[in-house]
């Protein structure tokens, strides 16, 4: 038999000092002073990564080792947005110089639809052609370079038509991806009717491309029976194995995925990772070579859907507090050609169209407007945010309409005793949570001092103008495709005493693998260095949701947790049995794991059995070591029929506080300072969770001021590069950013050790700067009216926005000194 | 034939002298630390030293990275500057995705070898070009004040 090694916590140590030397980091890794090394989930820990982040190790897809006879992949994307492809020949295509195989839709063996939900994206473009980017062949050549040469030599011939590139227009005319959805509570037309005032107006948000650093890529290599495996930067491993499978016509157990790590996500690959899979895929099979994708920059952001574009109407009535009784909204989410995911996208805009605010009696209508555009889709935040700039606008409007601080008016609209249920008739929990974290930051921040500096500020600088806002953020969590709450874990522990867990998410720099592995050395007792996590890979646990809706760590925590129970359970009967049988065995009851060992008993007859002997002597006895963990979310329900239900398990909340200040004649502007409060319930790893909420923000304050996509006229993205599309540099940074997380609320639901889900949330802080851009602007009217600023806020808008203003002014002004 | 110094170790490449080093680097020597983002000096992700100096090896070609001391991530360890800046930059759990990092290593490095002790000021227009999707931006910023204490605890 082999030969089980002693787990002494010197030897281990030892073992991980010459490791280290070996790899040469470790006098990196001994010398961590603020990230703790002990890592029970509520500890800050350093990313299970962090050393190969610093040096250059950590490896991404492209970074994979392939054989030398490997293929290289370059895609024939359509040049124009609408029309039909009348002629594709590809003769001196497949005769250039390097070039191994090229296919189209008719060498698709299986299916040739990969729509990720509902049907209605091809693999390749068959007869219409519906966005400049869509994919009409792929070559594979011995090379990146000959690859992409030969695509240059495709002859296309396209009968073109008109593009419709009007998500408005699109949804006067009905075209829509899918059918429109209501949700009503009470009487909204009565409550109009009956308001004091009512502010009616219109928004266009903008859309965003994820810019995740790292591109979409792949590497797929065939396996010896008719299968493949494919590696792939991928938020949804099943449903690339699903879609892989499918368009071999293979089934599923022949394709596995594997996904080490992402350079970036955010929403951008969860379904618009496949279908560079799903043609790699196709090649390897093809060809038995192991086959590359790595899209350049620029086709990656023409060929790949966006966050939708929205345009938001509403129409709301409030009494003479400010107080909403109620209203009309309806937003137009502009979903490009496809389904993809904006049925729960434009779902989630309307969620969240209250934010944090109680509508009154409200009806939210949203329609899916088809256009000639790439496919929109997931981005953190999933239409949420979209739905809430809704409101955000609104309470602006209403603070002006009244001559309130936007503060107050907030404040007094916030779901509350006796108005706390949402216009999908979820009642809102934890609402003192939601009003101390206001309180606390409107203190912390100094908001009224600084209101007060401002507004002096302003009547001094007829130029710069400062403008200082803070918004809320409350978030449902849960994926509202209900069948999706679900996650899986396997978990095995060795006979040296390691452990390696499994689970169905993926890592993508939101620590997510950190946290699990803190919940498992916290179940077992035992040190975070014992616990390693591996790939995620549809081989090890089937049938996974993808890494999205900020619900990874609640749903594959709780999985691991359970596994880790379950494990526990088994061992603690053997232990009472197997330990001590001369003295009538351990003491069942009261059992536990804790700093390495089993602790049973208290007092005078406490016995501890180190782990390590532990497991031996249950590896020895034949008892299994290994399980597999499962956790669905409870209590969530929602009826499209009836559109009511309880879609969310929580909310997370949040707020921030922004200062800015705008050069009136250029429309230039700065970021002075920004405060942020975020409850993350029982935080798993505050580090982590502070890195979220950081990240989230900058993410979302560059969605709202710089970040703008620009199609020509013909439907072509002319912002397709870091030169033309904007995202948050270092320059953006606020010069001062203080960011803590909420304590003392716990979650009240049981979620993972009470803690909530961060990656969404904060990405809806970034609101506050453009509320502030609002109040910046408003001053040169003497705070009487909220101008309408739709974002991207670039420069050029605030200054139009601040010309409309001064023309307003000055025409009043004449009307008012006008002879009579 | 291109002789490369990468990390103190001679190299000689069969490639074009118009090669991007970014390529020699990766798929020649198969270094793949240094990261492609965007190949057209935009985003940083490829950054790497000529004689300590932060360039974009994207857009560098390989002809101008003869006769120089080139450094990557995977040498920057040697380097005193460059392992007090990867050790603060664990200490304060920057990394994200990681994907941008080796990149804004390499920036972070250079910056100190110039000036020891830099102004958040210094630190933006030093490293504005190195894009973080993830928004790390705030701790790269503590990190590299961290690093620099190091370097004047340790001088
Ligand atoms: S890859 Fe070189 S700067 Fe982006
Ligand atoms: S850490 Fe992800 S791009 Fe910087």
């Amino acid at each position: 038999m082999r030969t089980l090694t002693e787990l002494s916590p010197a030897s281990a140590k030892a073992r991980a000092d010459q490791q280290g030397r070996n790899k040469g980091d470790g006098p990196l890794a001994r010398e961590t002073s603020d990230i703790a090394r002990q890592g029970a989930p509520g500890t800050t820990r350093a990313h299970e990564s962090a050393v190969k982040h610093v040096t250059g190790r950590a490896a991404y897809i492209d970074d994979l080792q392939a054989p030398a006879d490997a293929l290289h992949v370059a895609l024939g994307l359509s040049p124009v947005a609408h029309g039909r492809l009348t002629r594709l020949d590809l003769e001196k295509v497949k005769s250039a110089p390097g070039v191994v195989d090229v296919i189209t839709i008719v060498d698709v063996p299986g299916h040739t639809d990969i729509g990720p939900v509902f049907p209605g994206d091809p693999i390749f473009a068959d007869d219409e052609i519906s966005y400049v980017g869509q994919c009409l062949f792929a070559v594979a050549a011995e090379s990146h370079q000959a690859a992409r040469r030969a695509v240059t030599l495709a002859s296309v011939e396209i009968d073109e038509r008109p593009a419709s590139l009007d998500p408005v227009a699109a949804a006067e005319r009905e075209e829509f991806v899918r059918p429109t959805h209501v949700q009503q509570s009470g009487d909204w037309q009565a409550a109009l009717s009956g308001a004091a005032h009512v502010i009616e107006s219109e928004q266009f948000v903008g859309g965003q491309e994820h810019f995740y650093l790292e591109g979409q890529a792949c590497l797929v290599q065939p396996t010896e029976d008719e299968g493949v495996i494919v590696h792939t930067s991928n938020q949804h491993p099943s449903e690339t194995q699903k879609l892989v499978a499918e368009v071999l016509d293979i089934p599923f157990h022949a394709v596995t995925v594997e996904m080490r790590r992402m350079g970036g996500g955010f929403g951008g690959k969860e379904t618009q990772a496949s279908p560079w899979a799903c043609i790699a895929a196709i090649i390897a099979r093809r060809t038995g070579r192991t086959t590359r994708v790595r899209l350049p920059r620029a086709e990656d952001m023409r060929a790949t859907g966006k966050r939708h574009p929205f345009h938001n109407r509403y129409q709301l009535g409030f009494d003479a507090q400010g107080v909403l009784q109620g209203g009309d909204i309806t937003v137009i989410g502009d979903c490009g050609y496809s389904p993809d995911l904006s049925e729960a996208i434009v779902d989630r805009a309307m969620f969240h169209a209250d934010n944090a605010y109680s509508l009154g009696s409200a009806r939210v209508t949203g329609h899916r407007a088809k256009t000639h555009t790439a496919s929109n889709t997931a981005f953190r935040g999933f239409g949420g945010p979209q739905g809430m700039m809704i409101i955000e606008a609104a309470m602006d409007d209403i603070a002006r309409r009244l001559g309130q601080d936007p503060l107050t008016i907030r404040k007094r609209n916030l779901y509350r005793a006796g108005r706390d249920v949402t216009h999908y008739g979820q009642p809102v929990e934890q609402l003192g949570l939601l009003h101390d974290l206001i309180a606390q930051l409107e203190q912390s921040s100094d908001y009224w001092a600084r209101r007060e500096a401002v507004v002096a500020h302003n009547a001094r600088n007829p130029i710069i103008k400062k403008g200082l806002a803070l918004t809320p953020v409350k978030f449902g969590i849960s994926f509202t495709a209900k069948h999706l709450n679900q996650a899986g874990a396997l978990l095995h522990v060795y006979t040296d005493g390691s452990v390696m867990i499994n689970h169905g998410g993926t890592e993508m720099g939101q620590g997510l693998h950190t946290k699990v592995c803190q919940v498992v050395a916290r179940e077992l007792g035992l040190d975070l260095e014992q616990v390693r996590i591996s790939a995620t890979r549809t081989d090890k646990v089937p049938n996974t949701s993808p890494t999205a809706a900020s619900s990874g760590a609640d749903l594959n925590g709780q999985a691991a947790r359970d596994a880790c129970l379950t494990l526990k359970a088994r061992l603690f009967d053997f232990a009472a049995e197997h330990f001590g049988a001369d003295r009538g065995g351990l003491d069942r009851e009261g059992m536990r794991l804790e700093a390495g060992a089993l602790i049973a008993g208290s007092g005078e007859a406490e016995r501890r059995i180190p782990w390590g002997e532990l497991v031996q002597a249950a590896y020895l006895s034949r008892i299994s070591l290994s399980e597999k963990g499962f956790y669905s979310t409870p209590l969530i329900h929602y009826d499209r029929e009836t559109a009511k239900g309880r879609p969310f398990y929580y909310y997370a909340f949040g707020a921030a506080v922004a200062e800015v200040s705008v050069d009136t004649l250029s429309g230039e502007y700065l970021v002075d300072r920004v405060d942020i409060l975020h409850d993350v319930g029982d935080s798993l790893n505050p580090a982590i969770d502070i890195g979220q909420v950081e990240g989230g923000f900058i993410q979302g304050m560059g969605w709202l001021t710089s970040e703008e996509l620009k199609w020509n006229d013909a439907g072509r993205l002319v912002s397709d590069g870091p030169a033309t599309y904007k995202i948050p540099a270092f320059g953006d940074l606020p010069p001062v950013f203080n960011v803590e997380l909420m304590q003392g609320h716990p979650n009240s639901q049981a979620s993972i050790y009470r803690s909530k889900a961060v990656g969404e949330p904060p990405f809806m802080l970034g609101m506050a700067v453009w509320s502030a851009l609002r109040d910046a602007l408003s001053s040169l009217v003497d705070y009487r009216e909220a101008p309408r600023l739709d974002t991207p806020a670039t420069p050029e808008r605030v200054l139009m926005a601040a010309e409309a203003l001064r023309q307003r002014t000055l025409a009043s002004q004449e009307a008012h000194h006008a002879p009579a | 034939m291109v002789t490369l110094t990468i990390n103190g170790r001679q190299h000689e490449l069969d490639v074009p002298e118009q090669m991007p080093l970014l390529w020699a680097l990766r798929d020649v020597v198969r270094l793949t630390g240094t990261k492609f983002g965007c190949g057209i000096a935009q985003c940083g992700a490829c950054t790497v030293h000529l004689d300590g100096e932060a360039v974009r090896a994207c857009v560098t070609p390989v002809s101008q990275a003869q006769d120089r001391e080139i450094t990557t991530i995977e040498g920057i360890a040697d380097d005193a500057v460059g392992s007090r800046v990867q050790r603060a930059w664990l200490e304060l759990g920057v990394a994200q995705c990681g994907y941008c990092q080796s990149g804004q290593i390499m920036g972070a490095a250079a910056l100190l070898k110039q000036t020891a002790s830099p102004s958040d000021e210094q630190i933006v227009e030093a490293m504005d070009g190195n894009l973080c999707r993830c928004g790390t931006y705030s701790r790269i910023r503590q990190a590299i004040h961290r690093a620099a204490e190091h370097g004047e605890e340790s001088a």
